[in-house]
């Protein structure tokens, strides 16, 4: 199968990966021979096969609806990134540029 | 002290024949003359590896000892470890510092165990090579032309090397296996649900597995027996009564039953490798086992399956880097969407991005059904041939990789022809069954071939046993690469 730029473009997009117009052409040509590959599996004839989404058949672990962490905000917002030599936090929020005008 | 089993080690530290310090200043030094040239490790910190030994050694002093107090181990560079710098391999993480303990990281803490440092990777683990990794190629140490294989190559150049006791690795399509058959070490992938994922960073949850690597079988399940256990952390974590791994290791093999699946011995097997794996298998005949021929006809399938799901699972794993609260930000961004894709562009490297659109395409509307749901239901059909296989043999057996290490570079091109290089190793992570490899022999170039040993669930201790009863016949697992030990 291979896919167009257009695929590429809409793919990058999705994934908020920003590309050049070269990077998704090159990317282009490579997801095109992975996807050669996975299109193996197109053929095999998986009629009433019930999908396989884990390992174990086991369900899902339920818990109290108790809190479990520490608060631990201040080592956490001492982890955030820095941005123009200052790290990206005010008064226990995260910054990001604005998003409402 | 270099060539000692953990055994060997644990009882000399309880004997004050060494002390932890020392033991840890020995493998600092080797570390500090080299990992110059072989690249196996992303960060060290003697300080805090210095302060855990002096406290291993008042545990020691103190009659407190557990088996693996006061053994230096390292630690990939995929977990979190308190207070240490974790970058899985990553420009997104050049200076995290991790916040919290993995769960794999506590249980060494708790067992007074050493925290030697962190191990070079793949990027996040997506590789067969270790060459994705932002912090360079990680060299074997049989051949420095060679790669080690990955993602775990760090920890396996580190183990060849002898620059630490054992390593941690984890393998989520032969990660843990086949950097171990190409740097001539022994490495266990447990049942997946084993050992907790807790704090491990994440690739894809559904197949993820930590598992140790180390000289030997002996080695592997005295460590396993310090990994696993239940832990309400992580979701899949399996409740089981504790087991000790190495409770089975001297059981005489007469009357084992091997299933060699005829599609690992196909073609694209090099004809080296396929002669020190039929060595192997003589060997065991030998040792009294019985031979069957069975077939796993979907395995062919298994990675164009795994390069379906793993890469689904990666988009959304990965979608947590976008720079807001900790990782890489991009120095230059407008708005909000700019600052998202300008910070992951720089921040992953290109194999990481390629899995992220491989995983963002296939999830996408209108092609669900036709990849990720027709993979997930092939997925099915790979386990379900392990399980018709396991209704003939004990274990099954073959190559842990087609080839030996491939040379530095050689498949840098090509996205494909790495991805068959885990073409024998893939279907047990997809079964979530338990896989390992052992040193078997060395290809005509010299670099080492490992054997695949694949057990039924939680046949870990049977495995083990299986391994180090031919570990008892031969010595593969104990020849060291040239000038090292």
């Amino acid at each position: 199968m291979s896919l167009t730029h257009a695929d590429v473009r809409k793919v990058a997009r999705l994934a908020r990966l920003a590309m050049t117009e070269a990077e998704i052409e090159s990317a282009r040509a490579q997801l095109s021979g992975i996807f050669e590959l996975i299109a193996e599996m197109q053929a095999v004839d998986t009629k009433g096969i019930t999908p396989m989404s884990h390992a174990q058949d086991v369900s899902q672990r339920l818990r109290e609806d108790v809190v479990t962490e520490a608060d631990q905000r201040e080592l956490f917002q001492s982890l955030a990134p820095q941005y123009k030599g200052s790290p990206q936090v005010e008064a226990g929020l995260y910054l990001v540029p604005q998003v409402i005008e | 002290m270099l060539n000692s089993s953990l055994q060997q080690l644990g009882s000399a530290l309880r004997a004050g024949k060494i002390s932890s310090v020392e033991l840890t200043q020995l493998y600092l030094d080797r570390i500090g003359k080299l990992n110059p040239a072989l690249n196996a490790f992303i960060t060290l910190n003697p300080e805090m590896s210095l302060a855990q030994a002096r406290a291993a050694d008042a545990l020691l002093a103190g009659g407190k000892a557990q088996p693996l107090t006061g053994i230096p181990f390292a630690q990939k560079d995929i977990f979190c470890a308190k207070g240490w710098r974790t970058t899985c391999g990553s420009k997104m993480l050049e200076n995290f510092i991790a916040p919290y303990d993995a769960h794999v990281i506590a249980q060494f803490n708790n067992a007074g165990a050493v925290n030697l440092g962190k191990t070079n990777m793949d990027e996040f683990a997506m590789g067969s090579s270790n060459e994705t990794s932002y912090f360079g190629a990680v060299k074997n140490p049989w051949d420095r032309n060679a790669v080690p294989g990955g993602s775990s190559g760090g920890a396996a150049c580190a183990v060849a090397a002898r620059l630490c006791a054992a390593a941690t690795g984890t393998d989520t399509g032969g990660s843990i296996r086949q950097p171990a058959a190409l740097c001539g070490i022994s490495g266990i992938k447990p049942t997946y649900g084993t050992v907790s994922r807790y704090g491990m960073i994440a690739f894809a949850s559904s197949l993820d597995q930590a598992g140790p690597m180390a000289r030997s079988a002996e080695d592997l399940a005295l460590l396993l027996n310090v990994m696993t256990g239940f832990d309400p952390r992580d979701s899949t974590s399996l409740q089981r009564d504790k087991e000790d791994y190495a409770h089975d290791l001297n059981k005489p093999l007469a009357g084992l039953r091997i299933g060699l699946p005829k599609e690992f011995f196909a073609e694209g097997l090099a004809q080296d490798v396929a002669g020190c794996v039929n060595a192997a298998i003589a060997e065991y005949k030998k040792l009294g086992a019985t031979l069957v021929d069975i077939s796993l006809p979907n395995s062919r399938l298994a990675v164009p399956v795994y390069y379906v799901l793993a890469p689904a699972e990666a988009s959304s794993n990965l979608s947590r880097f976008d720079g807001v609260r900790y990782g890489y930000r991009a120095p230059e961004y407008g708005d909000l969407t700019e600052m998202y894709e300008n910070s992951r562009a720089q921040g992953f490297g290109e194999e990481v991005k390629r899995r992220i659109m491989i995983g963002t395409y296939v999830l996408s509307h209108g092609y669900y059904d036709a990849y990720y749901l027709q993979a997930q239901k092939i997925r099915r059909l790979i386990a379900q041939d392990f399980t018709e296989a396991f209704k003939q043999c004990d274990v099954i057996m073959g190559p842990t990789s087609p080839s030996t290490a491939f040379s530095l570079g050689e498949k840098g091109d090509d996205p494909v022809q790495m991805y068959l290089s885990d073409i024998y190793t893939i279907a047990v992570n997809l079964a979530g069954l338990p896989g390992m490899s052992v040193p078997c022999g060395f290809g005509s170039n010299g670099r080492p071939v490992g054997l695949q040993i694949i057990g039924n669930y939680f046949a870990e201790a049977q495995m083990l046993n299986v391994a180090h009863q031919y570990q008892q016949a031969t010595d593969w697992h104990a020849r060291a690469p040239k000038g090292i030990a």
